[in-house]
């Protein structure tokens, strides 16, 4: 990084460039105060940040600002991408967008631009060079902070989606020999490779001859899932048991049709509780309740 | 290697103790044929449960295996597939299709009993 | 012993070195850290790839080795050979080309249990087939 600065040190007259930047430096850091607010109230105008407070805004930006020139003037990236992460580990949990943190980096880079040119507009040749120098490290910084953020999104959304695949199994032992599962909430290639290693686990660990598959939860399916769903169902026969699935909903019915999936390999029931009552037949169990009144019949 | 089949009652019990070599394989399916003749045995058993594969060559073994016991009048059941063997079969489309599974040895002869007796009445309904 | 060995070679040229690959394919697959449910899946998987080599290909041979891709670890297993190469890359790995309980090929299945599958194959040239497992 320091190198591609090294760069940007030489564009037109070697001696000349670090006075340039050092005086635009100079110039950001006496008027920080009212650049600033400018941005600030741009930021407002803007509509962004609209879940930090007045007081985080403030505090924010006068970090972000201080950070801004300092790289200016060191060209140490490093430093930045530090700040950038930190800052994104902090305001993503506020529900701060990717658009926003964007906007409110290339807003300070429009005010302190506008600032060069109002300043030093009488100085063509200064100016010219100034802005020279200016656009690449604005666009570098830009890039960083924006890219740190996104980054930290991604790790934060993979984290999640961890600690969502940790939650202890789903499958439900029910009655000696019933197994249930009941799966909710959109699943991935990875979560559902997940859940039929726990649910062939499961078969083999309770001796479960029947397992009752709920996918009422389950919102929408795409073929990869469905062909494993199939899949599931045979691996579970190939343990010994018999799988229903229950709780498909029309749409996804529908879907799995369209797919070609071929639903006579699975046994369908439409909803979890006809499933359990199809599982309790064919594990021959029956259901009865214990009523006082049918002594009589009995002729006791 | 040769795998040890045993005689329960009227059942076959081959427990495969290792991975098996394709010869080892046919050679299980032809010992079964005989055996189950001499015996004149109503069931075969089969435990996979020390196999950590199942490819293509075996699946299809097994599968025969269970065509030629039918034809000597008599029933089959593979038994003790583990969980990622049983995975990794289906993903690779081998399904033991209309071949009889079961849990594990127990469940096994449960379900012998269970589909040889049926079989025994019918024969001898009067 | 103390085997740190991370590539596996095995020639194909009967069905015991299906056996061989399937081995030590594993092991090696034992000594990167791979849980059992993904060894089922890699032990398959060569089992298929080094039964297809038996079948069809002359000279096959099965490689396995580990593969680094910051952050990921992983295994690769590879399948050459000198045979005669396939003619219809695309059919052959059209799901259900293989008829049930048909022997070898399988190639559909080993893609969709493997996380990377490559196929590469000039007629009369021979055939490569790579795959990646990684770990999870």
């Amino acid at each position: 990084m320091s190198s591609a600065r090294e760069k940007n040190k030489r564009p037109r007259s070697q001696h000349r460039s670090a006075d340039v930047f050092s005086e635009l430096v100079a110039h950001l850091r006496k008027n920080r105060g009212s650049l600033q607010e400018e941005w600030a109230q741009r930021i407002s105008e803007a509509r962004l940040l609209t879940a930090m407070s007045d007081e985080e805004i403030l505090t924010e930006t006068t970090s972000i600002y201080d950070n801004y020139v300092d790289v200016l003037e060191t060209g140490a990236v490093e430093a930045l991408q530090a700040y950038a992460r930190n800052l994104s580990e902090r305001i993503i949990p506020r529900g701060v967008e990717t658009h926003e943190v964007i906007g409110i980096v290339l807003l300070l880079r429009d005010v302190l631009l506008r600032s060069l040119l109002r300043h030093f507009q009488s100085r063509f040749e200064l100016l010219g060079r100034m802005l020279d120098a200016f656009e690449p490290a604005a666009r570098r910084i830009t890039v960083t902070v924006a890219v740190g953020f996104v980054h930290e999104r991604e790790r934060i959304i993979h984290e999640q989606q961890d600690a969502i695949r940790g939650l202890s199994t789903p499958v439900l032992p029910v009655r000696e020999g019933l197994l249930i599962l009941p799966i909710v909430g959109v699943i991935d290639p990875q979560r559902a490779r997940q859940l039929t290693g726990q649910l062939l686990q499961g078969i083999r660990a309770n001796r479960a001859k029947v397992v009752v598959i709920d996918v009422t939860g389950v919102p929408s399916i795409n073929s990869t899932v469905a062909n494993h769903l199939v899949l599931t169902v045979e691996a579970a026969r190939l343990l010994g048991a018999t799988a229903i699935v229950t709780g498909l909903s029309p749409e996804i019915a529908q879907t799995l049709v369209t797919l070609g999936v071929d639903l006579t390999k699975m046994n369908t029931v439409c909803d979890l509780r006809g499933g359990i009552e199809e599982a309790d037949h064919a594990l021959g169990f029956k259901v009865t309740r214990i009523d006082e009144s049918s002594n009589e019949e009995k002729g006791w | 290697m040769q795998v040890p089949i045993l005689k329960q009652g009227p059942y076959l019990i081959a427990s495969v103790q290792a991975a098996l070599k394709d010869a080892d394989l046919i050679g299980l399916r032809d010992a079964l044929t005989e055996q189950v003749g001499t015996y004149r045995s109503r069931g075969v058993i089969v435990d996979v449960t020390a196999l950590d594969v199942l490819d293509s060559f075996a699946c299809r073994t097994l599968s025969d295996i269970a065509s030629m016991i039918r034809l000597r009048g008599a029933q089959t059941v593979i038994v003790g597939i583990q969980p990622e063997v049983a995975f990794s079969m289906v993903q690779l489309g081998l399904k033991l299709e209309g071949v009889a599974t079961a849990l594990d040895l127990e469940e096994g002869l449960e379900y012998m009993k269970r589909r040889t007796k049926r079989i025994h009445h019918g024969l001898y309904e009067a | 012993m103390a085997c740190t060995k991370h590539e596996v070679r095995v020639m194909i040229k009967s069905d015991e070195d299906i056996l061989a690959a399937r081995q030590e394919g594993r092991d090696l697959a034992v000594r990167l850290g791979f849980g059992s449910s993904e060894l089922a899946v890699i032990a398959t998987s060569i089992s298929e790839l080094a039964r297809n080599l038996l079948l069809y290909a002359k000279n096959g041979c099965i490689v396995c080795w580990a593969i680094e891709s910051e952050p990921k670890k992983g295994i690769v297993i590879q399948a050459t050979d000198e045979g005669p190469g396939i003619s219809d890359v695309e059919a052959v790995l059209r799901d259900g080309y293989s008829t049930s309980g048909g022997l070898g090929l399988g190639l559909p299945g080993v893609r969709r249990m493997m996380d990377e599958f490559a196929i590469v194959s000039h007629k009369g040239r021979g055939t490569t087939v790579t795959t990646i497992k990684w770990k999870e």
